[in-house]
């Protein structure tokens, strides 16, 4: 009885160490892409055999805080916090640090201490728009290029990083320049309006390109370009950021040129980050950019499409 | 002895909460740990504290709508104040109490001076401090102080690792007094007395005027305590914090065996309603495979069941004639 007692016992501590547990303590799904986020999340650990404990947390950084620290409580192996605000995180950042549990920043970041996480893994927004206005650089027509471009919201951090890491791309470069730029909230509807208006300021003139700062506004302007009985993506080069499974469409049907990914896959990177941590102990960067990927008309967009449309988006 | 029949939802809402733990016990050893213990309280404790002046509200038969948006307002002011000026904590703390206080005692001013309902007249509460926590900042503050983060970690550390939080502790407290008040004042026998009907209560000598807006300066005071807490506790001030809390801290006080049209309830069941609340959220971050809004689902069905607990002791401690007249 004993034994038998005592072989169950090292079976239960067996599979207890082989199988790690993760928290992953969400925003909320207020967007396609952080439902994407969560989708991605839940199939990265499943494949990886880590036990995933999830909590949604309506938007809320109460519900968030109460959330770590249930997990801290619960005696979980990591992390993972995608912060709704940037601030008020140090206490409860601290009983973790306390508890010798590592946590990774998904997507945004924090104003706390860096050692009171392992790591944020993120996107960089400058970089996102570099890539972009580096594509146009690269595919531009001959000659004099006067491109249009829709902005996210006013103020908002991807609006401005996205702005200037397109001019920083097209800066250096011969005949390239942005003759109207207005904002479309980064929404369908948005974008539509707002290019209906350039066309009309612009008739007569060329727009050679259009930037836009998510695909939503681009999808909306493609709308615009068509009602006009202009042919988006031949007449008008489009060219914007997010990779959403809609602009795949658009781009197979020829309306689109490029997208810049951003991807939802930010736990890919973190949990990477965790399993040679738990190894080893590797002390990982303290920022993990994600790849900011290129997608073009030559990248078989259908495939993409097929891929991203089961999740969540 | 007979229990009073008054007793029954309290009983009910204690018993509900240590099977309900009882059950989470079973499934996860660990929910029976200092740590939950301890996160239970500091979790909930700006919650606790603003359901402890919503009962009150709720046993005079009214409702205090504006809470949320004071307790999101007092956060962005103590940030605001302390990154602006140099004051003290301490002096920013009790400017604070004093605002709140006032802004809930001119509700009640209005509310009984105008006859208005305090539905109305909270509503309009509500939107005022939320517009008034955007006055001062559309961004998230952070609170940076010496004798902030002194509040923010004093805390006695229980064996087994949890934490006894002095915000759990200021909650503990929050209800004492709470409890104290409503059940042994003369101010708490006014409340009760204008829950069980304004006019009765006026034929008994009760001074209605100056106890309504007594009720509602003591629901701006505890709101404005709470925004205190919720500050220590997230380190910050963002004029979108705690949308809604004010109907959380409604579900607390029904769930806490309050009679939703006044004039019966424990101060001490609101503790229980907040725990009850607490524990399932803890469960489900336990679970972790669950949809948070879960918890949202299993508070509306608690609310459900007490709110037809209610009705039926209403009809079991009224004599028969009284349902052929409802």
């Amino acid at each position: 009885m004993k034994r038998i007692l005592l072989t169950s016992a090292a079976l239960l501590a067996g599979t207890a160490a082989s199988a790690q547990t993760v928290g992953f303590s969400q925003i909320g799904s207020e967007s396609g892409w952080r439902a994407a986020e969560t989708t991605l999340t839940r199939q990265e650990a499943e494949a990886r055999g880590i036990d995933l404990r999830f909590s949604d947390a309506q938007q809320r950084q109460e519900n968030q805080i109460a959330a770590i620290r249930s997990f801290v409580a619960q005696g979980v192996d990591a992390i993972l916090l995608a912060p709704v605000v940037a601030t008020g995180w140090d206490s409860v950042l601290e009983e973790a640090a306390e508890a010798d549990i590592p946590v990774v920043l998904l997507d945004r970041r924090v104003d706390s201490s860096e050692d009171l996480y392992l790591t944020a893994v993120g996107s960089d927004l400058v970089h996102e728009g570099e890539v972009a206005g580096q594509w146009l650089v690269d595919n531009k027509p001959e000659g004099e290029c006067r491109v249009v471009e829709l902005q996210g919201t006013t103020g908002s951090s991807p609006a401005i990083d996205r702005a200037t890491g397109f001019r920083n791309a097209i800066d250096g470069a011969e005949g390239i320049e942005i003759v109207r730029s207005q904002t479309g909230d980064f929404t369908r509807s948005g974008g539509k309006e707002v290019m209906e208006s350039f066309l009309q300021a612009e008739s007569g003139n060329e727009i050679c390109a259009l930037y836009a700062h998510n695909d939503d506004m681009a999808l909306g302007a493609i709308q615009a370009i068509n009602e006009a009985g202009m042919n988006p993506g031949e007449d008008i080069l489009i060219v914007s950021i997010d990779a959403v499974p809609d602009i795949f469409q658009a781009m197979a049907n020829g309306d689109a040129n490029a997208t810049v990914e951003l991807t939802p896959n930010m736990s890919g990177p973190a949990f990477d980050a965790l399993e040679a941590y738990w190894a080893d102990g590797t002390e990982p960067e303290k920022f993990i950019q994600t790849e900011s990927r290129l997608y073009t008309q030559d990248d078989d967009p259908m495939a993409e499409y097929e891929a991203r449309k089961d999740l969540g988006y | 002895m007979r229990p009073n029949p008054r007793l029954y939802p309290l009983l009910a809402t204690i018993a509900i909460f240590f099977t309900a733990y009882l059950l989470c016990w079973l499934q996860f050893p660990f929910m029976l740990s200092t740590r939950v213990v301890g996160n239970l309280l500091t979790d909930n404790a700006y919650l606790g504290i603003v359901a402890v002046g919503m009962t009150v509200v709720i046993l005079s038969g009214g409702i205090d709508l504006s809470v949320g948006s004071v307790i999101a307002f007092s956060g962005v002011f103590i940030a605001v104040m302390l990154r602006d000026t140099g004051l003290h904590p301490i002096i920013v703390f009790a400017l604070l109490l004093v605002v709140t206080t006032a802004f809930g005692a001119v509700m009640g001013a209005i509310i009984h001076g105008l006859a208005m309902p305090a539905f109305i007249v909270t509503l309009a509460g509500m939107f005022l401090a939320r517009g008034a926590a955007y006055m001062l900042t559309i961004d998230s503050v952070p609170i940076d102080h010496a004798f902030f983060e002194a509040l923010q970690d004093s805390h006695w550390r229980m064996p087994g690792g949890g934490r006894f939080t002095l915000i759990g502790a200021l909650m503990l407290l929050a209800i004492a007094g709470g409890a104290l008040v409503a059940h042994r004042t003369r101010f708490g026998a006014s409340v009760f007395a204008i829950g069980g009907g304004p006019d009765t209560a006026r034929l008994m000598g009760v001074e209605v005027g100056r106890t309504t807006i007594g009720i509602y300066a003591f629901s701006g005071l505890m709101a404005g305590l709470s925004g205190i807490v919720f500050a220590i506790y997230t380190g910050s001030g963002y004029p979108l914090a705690t949308v809604g809390t004010e109907l959380t801290a409604i579900a607390a006080v029904v769930i806490g065996g309050t009679l939703l049209t006044g004039g019966a309830g424990y101060v001490v069941g609101t503790l229980f309603g907040v725990l009850t609340m607490g524990l399932i959220q803890t469960y489900i971050v336990f679970d972790g495979t669950l949809s948070s809004w879960w918890t949202k689902i299993v508070i509306g069905v608690l609310l459900l069941c007490f709110i037809l607990l209610q009705k039926s002791l209403l009809r079991i401690a009224t004599p028969v004639r009284a349902s052929s007249e409802g």
